[in-house]
């Protein structure tokens, strides 16, 4: 099933920024499209406007033919009537009802045996056997995630949004959820649109990145498209990785991973879960160049690469490199003078193992 | 002590609190949730009376209530009745003058509450009134509770607006605390210290239930 979100509004804040949004996707069945950027950018405002907690200024807000906000017609759905899932950042279970009875809150309309049913369903899929009549209060953090999402879930929305999904929960427990999380979504055939200011977060967990700067979208694209092609300075300073790249484990030993990505194969040090495919994260300036290849470095990563591209940033230049991969490296302007560095010419990258950063994926 | 009194006065309470229960919590659930600008102008209205003294509001109530005044005729009018010196009358005399120990404290709740919960049930496509029903009454009970006891409570004493509107007319409008002044200006000491002690245990009593529900409010 193919679904259409076109989001075009303004929407003004008296001691604030004004966000101006303009967003459209359409997507086929499950899919998550990851709101990142600095806090206060607006992208939980966009999110609430998206599910008609707040109301814009101007515009239009459509879905799957659907005119959900219009300021010209005049035109407003309630969030009742937009059949969304919006999960809370700090999940707004309700305390004073019992697991089942919070899942069960949104199926008022269902038969009793149909509610019980589902109910079932969602406890059985969320991993919350035996909690069932606990409270809120008597949960611990992750569980408290999962009756969350059921709950949303279990109405079975046709468009979920999720604000900030993970940062309630400590590292440990984010590092491992991040992982189960795309999981559990991806047996609801819901779309996803899922606000955080945590790119590890938005790259384990989506497919496309709309990054968020002072109530703009700046750019929507693939991970890699965002990451490796951030459309301006700016936005490459706002995401901070400079590479993204699919990569698989090949062979792990003593906390150290080998990876192969493209052509090349890497060292890096290991995720703390077992996995086996994972997105490959390094910073530009973690990357380093040289005309020689040198054996005197302890430098574990040594990627016989050519030159794509030179771009000039400020006081850096963004070097775009084959070596099996894309790799963006970021180097100073005298360093790029000694070396006399040239399109379409050889160079060797170094990278250390502790500055590859692998994320788990799952597709 | 005078049962007609008592009996009067706890009849003026319960329609008073019943009515106050009625009116006070959308007013306090509107007061809390809406982002008018000019709700301080609303809230002073309603805050009002825990300022003003009570002769000022019984004096502009009797005018109002008077044969040329808009309440009056309205009542004249539509039920052929008047307001002054009528139960009535300092029905809705005492109504006004409680609408603070109502609304403040359930406006208090309802604010206090994480307004997540109520979106997060609009979201899970739970009507307005629903909501209201099942998530925000529910959680805030302990401050519509401790609004409705300061109601009844006060009405129990109420004593300036009572006199200026009703007066003092045994089984209509003479309340306990009237019947209390009357007893003294009568040199009766013993009747009036019989119903003052009923009046001051009453008022502890109530206050300890409030304050433990306040306590329990907390540890939540």
């Amino acid at each position: 099933m193919t679904t259409n979100l076109v989001a075009r509004f303004e929407k003004r804040f008296v001691r604030g920024p004004t966000i101006d949004i303009d967003f459209a996707q359409s997507t086929t069945g499950f899919s998550v499209t990851a709101l990142i950027g600095p806090s206060g950018c607006g992208k939980t405002t966009m999110l609430r406007c998206v599910a008609g907690l707040e109301t814009p200024e101007h515009g239009t807000i459509q879905f799957c033919n659907q005119t959900w906000f219009n300021n010209k017609t005049k035109t407003n759905l309630s969030p009742q009537q937009r059949d969304i899932g919006f999960l809370f950042q700090g999940y707004a279970l309700f305390p004073h009802m019992t697991v089942e009875d919070n899942i069960g809150f949104g199926l008022r309309h269902q038969s009793d045996v149909e509610r019980r049913s589902r109910v079932t369903e969602i406890v059985k899929q969320f991993d919350l056997t035996g909690l069932e009549r606990r409270f809120p209060g008597q949960l611990s953090g992750g569980q408290q995630q999962r009756v969350a999402l059921g709950r949303v879930l279990a109405r079975r929305p046709r468009l979920l949004l999720l604000d900030e999904p993970l940062s309630a929960l400590d590292t440990m427990l984010r590092e491992q959820l991040r992982v189960e999380m795309r999981q559990m979504l991806g047996e609801f055939q819901t779309p996803v649109i899922l606000v955080t200011h945590d790119r590890v977060e938005a790259i384990s967990l989506a497919d496309r990145i709309a990054v968020m700067d002072a109530g703009k979208i700046e750019q929507i694209g693939s991970i890699q498209d965002v990451f490796s092609r951030p459309r301006n300075a700016k936005l490459a300073r706002l995401v901070g990785v400079e590479t993204v790249a699919a990569g698989e484990i090949v062979e792990t030993n003593e906390g150290l991973a080998t990876v192969r990505v493209g052509f090349a194969t890497i060292l890096a040090v290991a995720p703390t879960q077992p996995t086996h495919l994972v997105h490959v994260c390094i910073k530009g300036e973690d990357v380093s160049l040289s005309t020689e290849s040198n054996d005197m470095t302890t430098v574990r990563n040594q990627l016989p690469a050519i030159i794509k591209s030179l771009t000039p940033e400020g006081p850096l230049i963004r070097v775009v490199l084959d070596c099996g991969f894309e790799l963006t490296s970021l180097i100073t302007r005298p360093a790029s003078e000694d070396l006399q560095l040239k399109v379409d010419e050889r160079v060797t990258a170094m990278i250390k193992a502790p500055a590859i950063h692998l994320i788990p994926r799952t597709v | 002590m005078e049962w007609g009194a008592v009996w009067l006065t706890m009849r003026l309470a319960t329609i008073v609190t019943a009515i106050l229960f009625l009116l006070g919590l959308p007013l306090a659930y509107w007061l809390a949730m809406t982002r008018w600008r000019c709700r301080f102008l609303i809230e002073a209205i309603v805050a009002l009376p825990l300022v003003l003294p009570p002769t000022v509001l019984g004096f502009y109530l009797l005018l109002a209530m008077g044969p040329h005044g808009p309440l009056g005729q309205m009542a004249d009018r539509m039920f052929g009745m008047r307001l002054p010196f009528s139960f009535t009358g300092i029905l809705i005399g005492a109504v006004l003058f409680n609408l603070p120990f109502a609304v403040r404290p359930f406006s208090a709740a309802f604010s206090g509450m994480n307004r997540q919960l109520i979106e997060a049930s609009w979201c899970l496509g739970v009507s307005r009134f629903e909501t209201f029903r099942r998530v925000t009454l529910p959680l805030c009970w302990p401050g519509i509770l401790t609004g409705l006891i300061l109601t009844f409570a006060h009405t129990v004493g109420e004593f300036g607006v009572v006199l200026m509107v009703g007066g003092n007319i045994p089984g209509v409008t003479r309340t306990l605390s009237i019947s209390i002044y009357d007893s003294v200006q009568g040199l009766d000491y013993a009747s009036a210290g019989k119903a003052a002690s009923v009046l001051l245990a009453f008022s502890l009593i109530v206050l300890c239930v409030t304050q433990w529900f306040g306590q329990r409010g907390e540890a939540t």
